[in-house]
């Protein structure tokens, strides 16, 4: 893409239809938010209320499947991930983060963003100013490369 | 096996593709949409825009419905104030998304794509959310 070497919009805008269409699913089909946060959230039994066990469950392992077929039928999934520490580190935060703030990019990004639900509306630039600030923190500080 | 059931198995299939297609399985490329004052990667807007489009719709379509397709009733979020666990908990969420570059979708397809590193990280989220569970959820 022009003036952005690394880009890949059409993949991008493909692979975002189709979790738009997944959403849509959920949504139209289920009734209920395809939040991946949440959804995870009552897989491992955690969270009261919300989806039963067994269909957060079914999304979540039928999501692992998803991707594991575009692995097989492509020519490799790009997927180059940091050290142990930064692994930690995020996961903690996340992990964390997404439960005390209710959603995360799937939850307020995708679905109440375009819900215009006020709460995502906020939370999602929020979330993003906060990782900006963090990379370039990181990078500043020379550390996480 | 009841329709709500296949219907998550569907949505979550596809989430799963369309994730592994967008090139958000890949944590180098999601920090490089955050680092705005290095080389950025738009990627992500488009990832962004294509499903809040596609959403867009749906919820206009979901405005007409008085009930879902597979099921007898809509069960969708009707909190709409904005509080300090929401705000403070997407600073926590975004800190640890440009940590790791990793957020909780992208996380879970990394169990089968880069499952040795990715299994360090889905770990230690569940342990994040189990942190919050012991110390902030009401009972």
């Amino acid at each position: 893409m022009l003036g952005f070497p690394d880009a890949m919009p059409l993949e991008g805008l493909v692979g975002g239809i189709m979790i738009g269409i997944a959403s849509a699913i959920m949504l139209l089909g289920a009734g209920r938010i395809a939040g991946i946060s949440g959804l995870l959230t009552r897989t491992a039994g955690m969270g009261s209320g919300g989806t039963p066990r067994k269909v957060a469950a079914s999304f979540i392992v039928s999501l692992l499947v998803g991707a594991l077929v575009v692995q097989l039928l492509s020519t490799g999934v790009v997927s180059r991930y940091p050290g142990a520490a930064s692994l930690v580190v995020g996961g903690l935060l996340v992990g964390f983060g997404t439960r005390l703030g209710s959603g995360c990019t799937s939850g307020h990004g995708v679905c109440g963003m375009s819900r215009l639900s006020r709460r995502s509306l906020i939370a999602t630039p929020v979330f993003i100013i906060s990782g900006m600030i963090t990379v370039a923190v990181m990078n500043f500080m020379g550390i996480g490369q | 096996m009841n329709r709500e059931i296949i219907g998550a198995i569907v949505s979550g299939l596809l989430f799963g593709a369309g994730l592994a297609v967008s090139g958000m399985a890949d944590p180098i490329r999601v920090r490089g949409f955050l680092d705005i004052l290095g080389s950025w990667d738009p990627t992500l807007v488009f990832v962004m825009g294509g499903a809040v489009l596609v959403m867009g719709l749906a919820w206009i379509v979901q405005g007409r419905m008085s009930e879902p397709l597979f099921r007898d009733q809509f069960s969708l979020p009707s909190k709409t104030d904005v509080d300090t666990p929401l705000i403070a908990g997407a600073i926590l969420f975004g800190i640890g998304w440009g940590v790791a570059g990793l957020c909780p979708g992208p996380a879970l397809i990394g169990l089968v794509l880069v499952p040795s590193s990715a299994v360090i990280f889905v770990l230690a989220m569940l342990a994040g959310m189990y942190i919050y569970q012991i110390t902030m959820e009401r009972k």
